[in-house]
């Protein structure tokens, strides 16, 4: 069992995102879930999205997770919400910040000594989608941290998954995904 | 004529869509709605397919609850395929109408995303909506994740249509556990899953001005009686139905469902009974158990609420020795249904387990993993002391002093 815990703000797409996952995953023959919290649902609010990934059935639906991925897509969350919740020892960090892994470290201290991944998911949605939605860079670099799936493979995968898009977004959300899987750190 | 959807053979679902799936899949006539959370997706959904030329049939959004079951009244007893979807307070306004629904035996399909009732307002899955709709002379059966919601949702139609049932189907799910998590579902291609379900048929339409009838006439003591007797009487015959249909769902997809589930039965001595996706994670904590700590523990669960698979749950209980019931409803001064049902059921049975009450996940409160151990451990003191030497009523999950009573 994978689990993976994403740190956004409501209306930056982490649902999307973890539900595309989802369906890029269950064409591979896994099983998935995507759920989130929505808490008061306000536009900006701080939120958090969840994915299972398993080869069984996934049968447990507790929202308790301790996380083998904490994404966090928003840059000011690392200071605001509780990311490292629940990690394990071996939990992995792909934070999105205009910042460098020590410059992170420094202003976040809790994150000293873990597995830490850097990735500017702002500027790259910025540039290439016109748009600060960080949520299919995040997932080019999660593919390039955890070595789940070929970078080729996973842009087929999504063109499926983006395919209600006009051409121009989906163009858009490849560069953004080869961006990020190239430039996280 | 509406157009056709390709589905892939897995399709990453959640249990909103699975149901607006299930209700585009049915071709119905008409859906009268006024959309509440947790349960908005499923109308939205609905009325999506429909824009987009995917239904041939009305949509009719109205001015609440009340009015959608009055609109879905009229249109069953129209003679027409219909069905609706609601949530906790919505649900609640429809009440009145539940009653007429099922007193004019029309065979109408309401999915209810269940959800806690207010006050204080809360948006989150509990099973409060689905506990006030008990006694509405419904069929009420019950999914645990997003495929069975999807699944149940069309076998819904074919129960209440089938002639010899012509009873209103409600078809529940969790909210957000279930409603708004996306899963791994493998739907039905269109002619599949139309075919399954087949066409309507028509039972004493009021559109048909060649022979009139009336629906909802008044009867007072001379024969309200016999009215009500008879409509329980379908309710409880409707057994039947459900268990066909069932079978000639598994004959068609493989997929397995019954009156009552047992999961990790055949040799438990301890069994949680739930409702809802409490049921899965139950069988997850149980197989963890077993490993971890040689606990023989199980799940049984009523996938047929009502009508109340009486004999049958009692028969999966028939070998435990202790048993803790789940209510995911506050109880208002008693203890709780399952509780209830499932101690009635046992003292008829030749069996009599140690059997207590939890009370938990009310407004969404997590079940925990660690949650339903500490249960499972909880029963195996009973059962190994052979009586109750836990509280009968507990509440699991609940932040502050522990609160038990009928101590």
């Amino acid at each position: 069992m994978l689990e993976i815990r994403w740190h956004s703000r409501a209306g930056q797409g982490a649902v999307t995102g973890a539900k595309g996952l989802g369906d890029v995953v269950a064409n591979t023959g896994k099983e998935v879930q995507a759920f989130a919290f929505y808490g008061s649902a306000k536009r900006g609010a701080a939120m958090t999205a969840y994915n299972r990934i398993d080869d069984k059935p996934i049968i447990n639906h507790e929202k308790y997770m301790a996380p083998d991925y904490v994404l966090v897509i928003d840059p000011a969350l690392v200071l605001s919400a509780d990311i490292t919740a629940h990690e394990k020892e071996n939990t992995k960090y792909i934070v999105t910040t205009h910042m460098d892994k020590k410059e992170l470290i420094k202003l976040v201290p809790k994150l000293e000594g873990k597995e830490v991944y850097t990735v500017d998911c702002m500027t790259i949605s910025m540039e290439t989608i016109g748009r600060a939605i960080p949520n299919t860079p995040m997932l080019g670099a999660l593919m390039k941290v955890s070595g789940m799936f070929e970078l080729d493979y996973f842009k087929n995968a999504m063109l499926k998954v983006l395919a209600k898009f006009p051409q121009k977004i989906i163009d858009a959300n490849m560069s953004a995904i080869t961006r990020a899987y190239d430039e996280v750190k | 004529m509406a157009e056709k959807l390709k589905l892939q053979e897995v399709e990453v679902w959640d249990g909103n869509m699975a149901f607006a799936q299930a209700m585009r899949q049915a071709q119905i006539d008409v859906v009268a709605a006024y959309p509440i959370t947790p349960s908005t997706p499923t109308v939205h959904g609905y009325a999506k397919f429909l824009a987009d030329g995917y239904i041939d049939g009305e949509f009719v959004l109205v001015e609440s609850e009340h009015a959608a079951m009055s609109g879905c009244v009229g249109a069953a007893a129209a003679g027409g395929r219909v069905a609706t979807a609601t949530s906790s307070q919505g649900f609640a306004l429809m009440i009145e109408v539940l009653y007429q629904a099922s007193g004019m035996r029309l065979p109408i399909v309401l999915g209810l995303v269940n959800r806690a009732l207010a006050s204080p307002l809360n948006v989150n899955g509990d099973h409060s909506d689905m506990y006030l709709g008990r006694d509405a002379g419904w069929i009420m059966i019950d999914a645990f994740n997003a495929q069975e919601s999807y699944d149940l949702m069309l076998m819904g139609f074919k129960i209440a249509e089938d002639l010899n049932v012509r009873l209103p189907v409600m078809v529940n799910q969790d909210g957000f556990i279930t409603s708004h998590t996306a899963q791994n579902v493998k739907p039905l291609q269109d002619e599949v899953a139309y075919k399954f379900i087949g066409d309507y048929k028509e039972v004493n339409p009021l559109l048909d001005f060649g022979k009139p009838v009336t629906y909802g006439a008044q009867t007072e003591e001379d024969w309200h009686f016999e009215f009500k007797a008879r409509q329980h009487k379908a309710l409880m015959d409707s057994k039947d139905t459900i268990e066909n249909v069932f079978k000639e769902f598994e004959s068609l997809t493989k997929r397995k469902y019954n009156l009552v589930e047992s999961y990790l039965m055949e040799d438990a001595q301890v069994a949680i009974v739930a409702l809802g996706s409490t049921v899965e994670s139950a069988v997850q904590a149980a197989k963890n158990l077993r490993e971890s700590e040689g606990i023989k523990a199980g799940v049984v669960a009523t996938r047929a609420i009502r009508p109340f698979p009486l004999k049958e749950v009692a028969r999966a209980l028939k070998d435990v020795k202790a048993i803790a019931t789940l209510d995911r409803s506050a109880p208002g001064g008693t203890l709780g249904m399952i509780y209830n049902e499932i101690s009635g059921a046992m003292y008829q049975s030749d069996n009599r387990p140690i059997i207590n009450n939890y009370i938990y996940g009310l407004g969404g409160r997590d079940m925990t993993q660690k949650d339903i151990k500490e249960i499972f451990r909880d029963i195996k003191r009973n059962a190994d002391s052979g009586k109750l030497v836990t509280p009968l009523q507990q509440f699991s999950g609940l932040r502050g002093p522990k609160l038990s009573f009928f101590n």
